[in-house]
């Protein structure tokens, strides 16, 4: 027994070390490439500066300085946070779907919150300030999340095709909720709307980024403190509550989490898909299901997910700042596929 | 002790029980047998407190059942049910310790690593404590469930038909682990289709029909040729091996 629970440590160990390196390395990776190429010393010397360190690697150009700082950091801060909320997101909805294919891009919670935003803006509310915008993807995801939840549930699980058909559904009805919004909206809110479609870190300001970093940890940590009756759930909803969990009050606190999740990261970064899918995934092949540490690494894991795709998106095209929901439907797409497949080899069926 | 006064169910506006006077004896197996939809879940149902009564009453020391609160109920009783599914890929050592949560942050909780290793050892599943719960058998889940049910260490243990999909020889296990949890002063009570085997090892059987109990006492004063006739509809012969009655259809 000691020997292969060493054996995980040992795994968690590895995985904890791969997710900082990945995590260091791509936010420094990140700060140095763009339009005005930055060294790692500067950008090293420049943050040990700003913490109150004086070095000599740290940028003298004022310009090199208001680079990393003005647009780089915000920029990168902002994937860490929407990352976190994203894959953080994912990991509680499985959990409280008992299917891990839930997520909230694919459910169609994503395409809630954007709707809520749309509606936002189309009504000329986003002058009351970026709380606003919150406010109202917040509301969409919430009532994305409880239809989903409620249609597609039936005995404490949620069979796949159901959970898809729902997704479809919901996906589908806030979709032409967009299509309509973009119709009557004025030239400005329409391109504000198709931003949101799409998903981009770009803009990213230090304003919005403390509220998206806010309600990340939070969430984050009120997710870890459930995470134990997560486990739990897995049994079945009658096997938890045998074994005393509240499970209408986990059921309820876990939805508003999700749409708070989704909803912060969708109000300031627009639809970015499939990052709750593939990050707790991944985790939970190499450390297993129990959610405490699946939530930290999801956390920590999507954060690095976004700071690679960010990087990715604003690199591959010369001169362009490709959405980023694109590139994370394109790595997500086929990897969701394959997950469905493996799921309906082994289960017999679409069931 | 656990009494059901005047215990009746109605579901969607049928009856599902009536009128169900039953208790729950510490140091003793209760066994209840039934046809099928005769409302033996229900009942079981009841008496764990998952389903709170239309008309009558369940105590637990004459306390009503529903003014516990869930996690002090997870304390005195465990229940079996027949799903048995977990929805991510957990070691079976991992799901057996689900059944210690109940006691999280008590003084008990010391004695989690060894209740954990007791139920698998009791259940037959020490070698599988490795294993993914997904990649098992249905009857090694149906083990491994009974398993997290005995790690719970309740004073009441409910098992819904924890034979069902058990063979022979684990069957035989099943109910010998009831009567040893009976006979640490525990009270156990199993839902059971196989006549044979509950004649064989409770010390009451309560027979449920239509909603009603039919009748309640020893093995031998429940299960009569003309009772079980009368309430499966099928004719039968009993046979006493070894003072134990055995039940076994008549056949062409």
């Amino acid at each position: 027994m000691s020997e292969r629970g060493g054996a995980r440590v040992a795994r968690g160990v590895l995985l904890s070390g791969v997710l900082a390196a990945l995590l260091v390395g791509g936010v420094i990776l990140s700060s140095m490439l763009g339009q005005l190429a930055v060294t790692p010393t500067e950008v090293v010397g420049s943050v040990l500066r700003a913490t109150g360190i004086p070095n000599g690697w740290a940028p003298t150009d004022p310009i090199v300085e208001s680079t990393l700082w003005v647009v780089r950091f915000p920029r990168i801060a902002m994937g860490l946070a929407v990352g976190a909320a994203l894959a953080v997101a994912g990991a509680v909805m499985q959990a409280i779907f008992g299917n891990p294919l839930a997520e909230p891009g694919v459910v169609g919670v994503s395409s809630g919150g954007a709707f809520g935003a749309a509606v936002a803006i189309v009504l000329g509310l986003t002058s009351f300030g970026v709380g606003t915008l919150a406010v109202f993807a917040f509301a969409g995801s919430l009532l994305a999340t409880m239809l989903v939840y409620v249609v597609s549930r039936a005995n404490g699980r949620t069979e796949v095709v159901t959970l898809l058909l729902t997704g479809i559904a919901v996906n589908a009805f806030a979709g032409a909720g967009l299509a309509f919004l973009l119709f009557i909206a004025d030239s400005g809110g329409r391109e504000q709307i198709v931003f949101w479609q799409l998903g981009s870190l770009n803009g990213s300001r230090w304003q919005e980024v403390a509220i998206v970093a806010a309600v990340a940890a939070l969430g984050t940590a009120a997710a870890i403190v459930l995470g134990r009756r997560f486990d739990i759930l897995a049994l079945g909803e009658r096997n938890a509550r045998h074994l005393g969990v509240n499970v209408e009050a986990l059921r309820i606190g876990s939805i508003i989490l999700v749409a708070l999740l989704t909803g912060v990261a969708v109000a300031f970064c627009g639809i970015i898909a499939f990052v709750g899918l593939v990050v707790p995934h991944v985790i939970r092949m190499v450390i297993g299901p129990a959610h405490r540490a699946l939530i930290v690494a999801s956390s920590f894991g999507g954060g690095a997910l976004m700071v690679f795709s960010d990087l990715l998106a604003r690199s591959v095209v010369v001169g362009a700042d490709l959405p980023i929901g694109l590139l994370t439907s394109l790595i997500g797409g086929p990897f969701f596929f394959f997950l469905l497949f493996r799921q309906r080899k082994r289960s017999g069926g679409w069931a | 002790m656990i009494s059901a006064t005047g215990v009746g169910v109605d579901l969607e506006g049928t009856t599902v029980l009536d009128g169900v006077t039953l208790d729950v004896v510490e140091g003793e197996v209760l066994v209840l047998v039934g046809p099928n939809g005769a409302g033996k879940s229900t009942l079981l149902a009841v008496l764990s407190g998952e389903r709170p009564p239309t008309r009558g009453a369940v105590t637990l020391d004459g306390r009503e059942l529903g003014a516990i609160r869930h996690r002090e109920l997870a304390r005195l009783r465990s229940v079996l049910t027949q799903e048995n599914t977990v929805s991510f890929p957990f070691r079976v050592s991992e799901v057996v310790a689900m059944g210690r949560s109940p006691w999280a942050r008590t003084i008990e909780s010391r004695n989690d690593i060894v209740a954990v290793a007791d139920a698998l050892d009791a259940a037959d599943v020490t070698h599988l404590a490795h294993r993914r719960y997904t990649s098992l058998s249905g009857g090694e889940k149906a083990r491994v469930s009974l398993a997290r049910v005995l790690a719970q260490g309740a004073r009441t243990i409910y098992l819904d038909e924890p034979t069902a999909s058990l063979d022979l020889r684990h069957q035989e296990d099943v109910m010998r682990i009831a009567r040893r949890l009976a006979g640490q002063g525990r009270a156990v009570v199993v839902v059971l289709h196989d006549l044979t085997l509950a004649g064989a090892y409770a010390d009451r059987l309560a027979l449920i029909s239509n909603g009603r109990l039919e009748a309640v006492g020893s093995p031998a004063e429940v299960l009569t040729e003309e009772r079980v006739e009368r309430v499966y509809g099928l004719p039968v012969e009993l046979h006493l091996v070894g003072g134990k009655p055995v039940v076994v259809p008549l056949r062409e």
